[in-house]
Formats: structure tokens, sequence, C-alpha cells
């Protein structure tokens, strides 16, 4: 059975702050998913390892470094990304920012093992310190998507309408990426770019396919990201497999899982039929 | 009559290019209007000014009773897809268009759920009320959309091109539902239309846009030989087939 | 340097990643399928790392990855874009989870730290000249592919109903496609780095398309611009050994990365030409009185 230990000492910091980065991811993922940002989802915080290291350079606070860096992949993402080119614009920024950290990289020379835990994190590794650091982050992503919940609904869903009724659709587009931005880039070097991106979009995908409530989905999805990542610790902890190993398989599993159950109401007859796109 | 919309002389330019010039009409309260003219006439541009998303270059336009309430209006866009996937019902639809601009969480209220029911069964879709809404039939998703931009009792329903994609069925059903929210609840009702004849029944006023001009009057002024000629440009012939008018390039 | 053996096999390498990543790039740039050819860049690590697991020579774990990527993204994909890219993040995060597995297990005797950096930004200056025959190889076999079926993709990407009302498989030619852009990404990024892959596929394709009108041209230009960037930044790359911080030159990606970009914003100074219709909706008859 599982060791008791697990919830011991430094454990508690770990079981913590995965707590925190489930809600976080769960509550962004869910409209990344909606509004088809998966690709901005997993550029900005891998796009982050850029600021990090340019921090490392300049002797300054890794923190300042993920800030400017999320803020300015989120503004480039959203300003420049037209809807036609928008993964074109995702991409380069992407590259940009990865090439910028491997300059940044080959000047300090000292960089290596800090580029592995960015994507993979050290989650096993959390200190008291960067708990509160982490909580902080947590309520404010949560306030940021609370606050903007219905028009970041309206404008994912009926962006045409939300235009004519003086929402810019523009506008929440950029509030969106930012509040991603530094709620995910900034949580990277503690649990890593994969599992944070994992963690997002996999239940925010399983969720929506499971109901149709906005609200309910909303809370699915964190439900979903918390189950995953505090099976994985579980997992982890016992088997000693790296935590991104099980938080991916995971994730990928519920959307899979989600997928299934769609397809199962949907063969249960009463279900209406999908009105193809006009 | 109160005017609810007012155009006088509205001009707009697109890129240098003068689309429309010296448009010129009013829709009153409890009044069925519909912009009809040829794919590309600049029906959506006109319904874009009227919002108000898109700038004139002549005119004005004056929205509500003595240009009051100028924000109550609703607005059906076109061809409006929904993502099949997306978790919200109808019923979470209609209830964004009463607030769905506001900050903050939806909190439940009694009267936030009777709005929201009441303007579903305007328009006679309470039945799919919990139904996602991307898994709804095209002329369900119109009348949900209806529902949308009625909930939050506009004056001026705006709604571009509603009939398009749509079965004939649903079309005239659409059309009924219209004219019925004209004539009880004492919106007026504007929207465009490739094709005139599903609307005859309800229609008071025809704004026949062609050729960047538009004609206002009745069907009947309207729609003949010569005013049309005159607006096109060349030679037209208006047709009446049982009831149908048809409108073909003359020669 | 162009009597440097590592060198000469780094101009090699880079024209074959360039001018491959390019000719295939237009078309993802036209599917707008970036996601994917960046991610199919990036699962390659987990083949990479399981090849290194099983003790194969790692240009098989790449390949194997690829493909199996492509399938499982095919398989769950759908239509529209957004469903799409959510298909190619969720086996994206898959993958990776799966490489993290791989290099954990692979890595108990070596660095774990090196290995994944390398493979990210790759090292075009290491590469074993015996693997070059097998990346023309697989270069030559994809981009055929692509310019027999090139008339398919730009169908189904404009517009799908149409090529199926021509009896064009819409599903089997985007399979066909996502194979096809699996070998050239995972191979390139097994020579150039994960990054640079993905800055030759979208770069050059994206900067020909604003400026060209005809698909044709589009490859052309693309493939141009990619070569150029390459070679042009190996150079720099090359004479940066002697750039401050004395001592180590600057890396070849943030060069290249650097060069693609430029090209990219100077296309935006052109006047603005349209990309090739998105739908024929849009071009649609002209008004027939209704």
């Amino acid at each position: 059975m599982f060791s008791s230990l697990m919830f011991t000492g430094l454990m508690a910091n770990t079981w913590i702050a995965a707590t925190i980065v489930a809600v976080i991811a769960g509550m962004t993922g869910f409209f990344a998913v909606l509004r088809g940002e998966a690709f901005a989802a997993h550029a900005i915080p891998n796009g982050a390892f850029a600021g990090a290291a340019g921090a490392s350079l300049l002797g300054v606070n890794v923190i300042w470094g993920l800030a400017v860096v999320a803020i300015a992949s989120a503004l480039g993402i959203g300003a420049l990304g037209s809807k036609a080119r928008h993964d074109v614009v995702t991409a380069l920024t992407l590259v940009l920012m990865l090439g910028l950290g491997a300059l940044f990289v080959s000047i300090s020379n000292q960089y290596a093992q800090q580029a592995y835990s960015l994507l993979f994190g050290e989650v096993f590794g959390v200190s008291s310190a960067d708990v509160p650091l982490i909580a902080v982050l947590g309520v404010l992503a949560l306030a940021g998507i609370g606050l903007a919940f219905r028009p970041l609904m309206l404008t994912s869903a009926m962006p045409e309408v939300a235009e004519a009724r003086g929402v810019s659709v523009r506008g929440m587009e950029i509030y969106f990426l930012v509040v991603m931005a530094l709620a995910t880039s900034m949580t990277v070097p503690v649990v890593g770019a994969l599992l944070l991106f994992s963690l997002m979009i996999g239940p925010a995908a399983a969720a929506r396919s499971i109901t149709a409530r906005p609200g309910l989905a909303l809370a699915l999805s964190v439900a979903i990201a918390l189950i995953t990542v505090w099976l994985s610790i579980a997992l982890s902890y016992q088997t000693n497999w790296p935590l991104g190993f099980f938080v991916g398989v995971g994730g990928a599993l519920f959307y899979l899982a989600g997928l299934a159950a769609r397809g199962l109401a949907g063969l249960g007859g009463g279900t209406r039929r999908v009105h193809p796109a006009a | 009559m109160f005017p609810l919309l007012q155009l006088d002389g509205v001009g707009v330019r697109l890129g240098g290019r003068q689309v429309l010039s010296d448009v010129s009409f009013t829709v009153g309260k409890g009044e069925f209007a519909a912009i009809i003219g040829p794919n590309g006439a600049g029906k959506t541009t006109l319904i874009r000014v009227i919002l108000g998303l898109r700038p004139t270059s002549a005119g004005r336009v004056i929205k509500g009773v003595n240009g009051a309430g100028a924000g109550r209006v609703g607005y059906v866009p076109q061809k409006i897809v929904i993502d099949s996937d997306i978790p919200l019902r109808a019923w979470d639809v209609v209830a964004l268009g009463l607030d769905g601009h506001k900050l903050g969480f939806p909190f439940p209220s009694r009267r936030r759920r009777e709005q929201v029911e009441q303007a579903l069964q305007d328009v006679g879709a309470l039945g799919y009320a919990d139904a996602r809404v991307g898994e709804l039939s095209g002329g369900e998703q119109q009348r949900v959309l209806i529902a949308h931009a009625l909930v939050s009792r506009p004056q001026l329903l705006l709604l571009d091109e509603p009939l398009a994609n749509l079965d004939l069925r649903s079309e005239q059903e659409i059309v009924t539902l219209l004219g019925k929210l004209a004539r009880e609840h004492e919106i007026a009702v504007l929207l465009s239309a490739h094709d005139m004849n599903p609307l005859l029944p309800v229609m008071d006023r025809i704004i026949y846009v062609a050729n960047g001009k538009v004609a206002t009057g009745s069907t009947d002024e309207v729609v003949t030989s010569e005013g049309l000629t005159r607006l096109y440009g060349h030679p037209v012939d208006v047709l009446r087939v049982r009831g149908r008018v048809v409108v073909v390039a003359g020669d | 340097m162009l009597t440097s053996g590592p060198v000469l096999t780094a101009f090699l390498i880079g024209a074959i990643a360039a001018t491959t990543s390019g000719v295939i790039g237009v078309f993802s740039v036209l599917r707008t399928q970036s996601f994917a050819g960046h991610s199919l860049a990036d699962i390659a690590t987990t083949g990479g790392a399981g090849a290194f697991l099983v003790g194969v020579n790692q240009f098989w774990g790449f390949l194997v990855a690829g493909l199996a990527a492509a399938t499982a993204m095919e398989a769950i994909g759908v239509q529209r874009r957004r469903d799409r890219d959510i298909a190619t993040g969720v086996v994206l995060g898959g993958a990776l989870g799966i490489a993290a597995l791989f290099l954990y297990l692979g890595t108990q005797h070596t660095s774990r730290t090196g290995a994944s950096f390398s493979i990210l930004f790759g090292s075009i200056f290491v590469v074993a000249p015996d693997t070059v025959p097998a990346i023309i190889a697989a270069g030559v076999v994809a981009v055929a592919t692509v310019a027999v079926l090139s008339r398919r993709l730009l169908l189904t990407a404009v517009a799908p109903e149409l090529a199926r009302a021509r009896g064009v498989s819409v599903r089997l030619t985007g399979i066909i496609f996502l194979a096809a852009l699996a070998v050239v990404v995972s191979l390139s990024a097994v020579a150039i780095g994960a990054v640079l892959s993905t800055a030759l596929l979208v770069g050059p394709a994206a900067t020909a398309l604003r400026v060209t009108r005809s698909p044709g041209k589009a490859v052309l230009v693309s493939a141009v611009t990619g070569l150029a960037a390459t070679w042009t930044g190996i150079a720099l790359a090359y004479e940066s050994y002697y750039w401050p911080p004395a001592g180590h030159g600057w890396p070849v990606s943030f060069f290249v990365v650097a060069l693609v970009l430029v090209a990219y914003l100077l296309s935006y100074a052109r006047k603005p030409r349209r990309m090739p219709p998105r739908s024929p909706h849009e071009e649609a008859a002209e008004c027939s009185p209704a």
C-alpha cells in the first residue's frame, strides 16, 4: 500500500504546490481549450525558458525574467496573431524565445541543469519559500479568470455577437493570454512546462465533453486536473518514475475517456444529431 | 410613429471606394423592415454601420426615441457557427445575452432565471433549453440566438441574413416568429436577406440595396421594373408569378 | 572555415533541413498545422530517448515516434482547427510524458541534463557523418510525396467540401501529409534540434506566402529563404568564436531564428498581398439580381 511517508516533511510542500498548480491549470486550461489556444498554452510556458536564462545571465531574480518574457510573449501572440496566421505567430514567438534562451545559456555557460528542470520540473524539491509565491499566483489566476468569466465565455462562443455588444474580442484575447502567461510561466520552474501543459489540455478537453453546463465544466476541469496530479504524485512516489510521465499520460487518458463518454452518450439514443457546420 | 432607427444621408467608403451613398430610411416601433439586395450589395456593411461597428463617411445614424436608448439593440449575426463541443446549453447562451458583457461570476437569481425562460418561451425554444447549443439544428440555433438578442428587451432587433442556410420549413417558422415579435412586443425588426419572397407576408417596409444606393418604401412601391432599373442602372424586369416576385436582368 | 569537416557537414545538413522544411512548411502553414509541425519535432525526442533506451540507432526512434504521433493526431483529430490543435496538444503532452520516463530510465548512468538540452537545441556541428545519407533519403522521400500530392493538399486545405465532392479522401490526404511532415520534422530535429526545426518549418514558409501569389513560387521562395538563413546562421556562428565573451561561439539556433524572424518581419514591409484563398466562398461569384 502507499507509504504514509509521502505526506510528511518536504512532501507536504509538494502536495500543496501541486494542488495549487492543478487549480491554476484547470482554470486557465478550460478557456485555453474553448478558445483553441492549445498552441499558446504550450508556447508561453516553454518560451519562459528565455526569461529564466536571461535573468540568470543578468543576475536578477528569475521571477522578473519569467514575468517579462511571459507578458511579452502573450502580447506578441495576442497582438500580431490575426485569425488566419495565429499559429504562425505563436510558432515564431516560441522559437524566438527559445533561440534567445539558447544564446543566454551559451553566454552564461551554466544553465543546462535549469533547462532540464524548466521542462520537467522539480516538484519533489519544492521549498517552503516557493509555496507562498505559488499560492499568490494561484489566487491571481483564479481572480483573473473568475472576474472575466462571462465575457470570456461570450467571446469564445460567439465572437461576432460580442463585438456588436461592445466586448472587444481582441482585448479579451490579450487579457486571457496575459493571465495565463503570468500564472503558468511563473510556476514553470517549480513544476515544469511539460506538467503544466499536460494539466491544462487533457482535463479541460475531457470536461467540456462531459457536461454542457459552463460552470460545472469549469469545476470538472479543475477536479480532473486535481485527481490527475494527486494520483500522479502518489504513483511517482511509489515507483520513483518521473511525475511528468504520469501527468502526461494521465491527461491523455482522461481526454480519451471524455471522448468515449461523449460517444457513448451519443449512441445512447435521445441525444441530438450533431448539426453539420453550415 | 416613433422612429426607433433613422438613417440620414449615410455614406460609407471602404478602402477609398464608395460602397454606399445617400442612404436614408426610418424604422418605427412594431415595424418589420427588410434590407434586400444581391450578394455583395453592402447589406452586411449597412448593418455594421447601424451597429456602430463601421464608421460612416457622411450622414448620421440615430437609434432610439430622440436618440435615447441607443444601447438597446439586439443583434443576430450572419452564419454563426457554434462549436459542437463548447459547454453551453441553449439556456446559457440566452443568459449571456442578458449579462455576458459583465464582469464577475454569474450568480443565479430568480429574476435572471425568469427573464431567460421568458425569452426562450417567446421564441419557442423552451423545449431544448438544456440541450448543448452546438448540437441543435440550424433552425433551433437561430431561435436560441434570437432569444439571446431578445432577452435584454431591445427596442430594435437587427438580424443579418437570418434565413440563410435554413431549410424551407425552418425558414417559414423563423419568418412567422419574427413577424409575431414585431407585432406583439412592439419592437422594430430589421433584417437582411437576398430573397424577399419568404418575407412578403410580414414585411412592412423594404430597403432595396443595389449599386451602392437604396430605394425604400412598401414592396409595391419599390419593386417595380422602372424603380429597380433606375437603381441598378441597367435594365431589370420585375415579374410577379403566383404571389412571388422575381427580379431578372432585362436586355 | 570551409576546410573543416564538421562545418562542411553542418552546411550540408543545414541545406537539406532548410530546403525540405521550406517545401513542406508551405503546406503546413497553408493548412494551419504549425502546431503539429512543432509538436512532431518535440515528440521526436521521445523516440530518440526510447531508441537510446533499447540500444538501437536514434534515427529509427525518431522516425517511429514521429509516424506514430502523426497517426495518433489524425486518428483523434477533427477537421476544425481548434479541435485539431487540442488533439495535437493531447498527443504532445502524452508523448513528452513518455519522453520524461525514457530519459529517466535511460540516463541513470549518463547525464540526463545534457541529453535533454541537446535534443531541444541540437548541435549541427556534431552530426555524425554516417547519418547524412539516411537524412537525405528520408528528406527526398518526404518531399517527393508532398510534390506528388501537392494539388490534393491545396484542395483539401482550401476547400475540403469541394475535395470530397471530387472523391478525394480528406482524411487520407491528411494522414499522408502528417506522415511526411513527421519524417521531415523529426529528422531535422535530430540534426539541428527541435527549435531550429520549427523555425525553419514555419518562418520561411510564412514569409514566402506573404510575398508570392502562387503556391509554386511560394515553395521556391520558402526553400531559398530557409537555405539563406541557415547558411548565414552557420557562418555567423562560426565567426562568433571571435566575438565577446571570448572563448566560445554563439549558438547556431539563435542566429538562424533571428534571421528567419527578420525575413518574416521584412515581408510585412512589402505591400501585403492576399494569401491564396482560404475558402471558395470568399471568391464567390459576383452579384446577380436576387
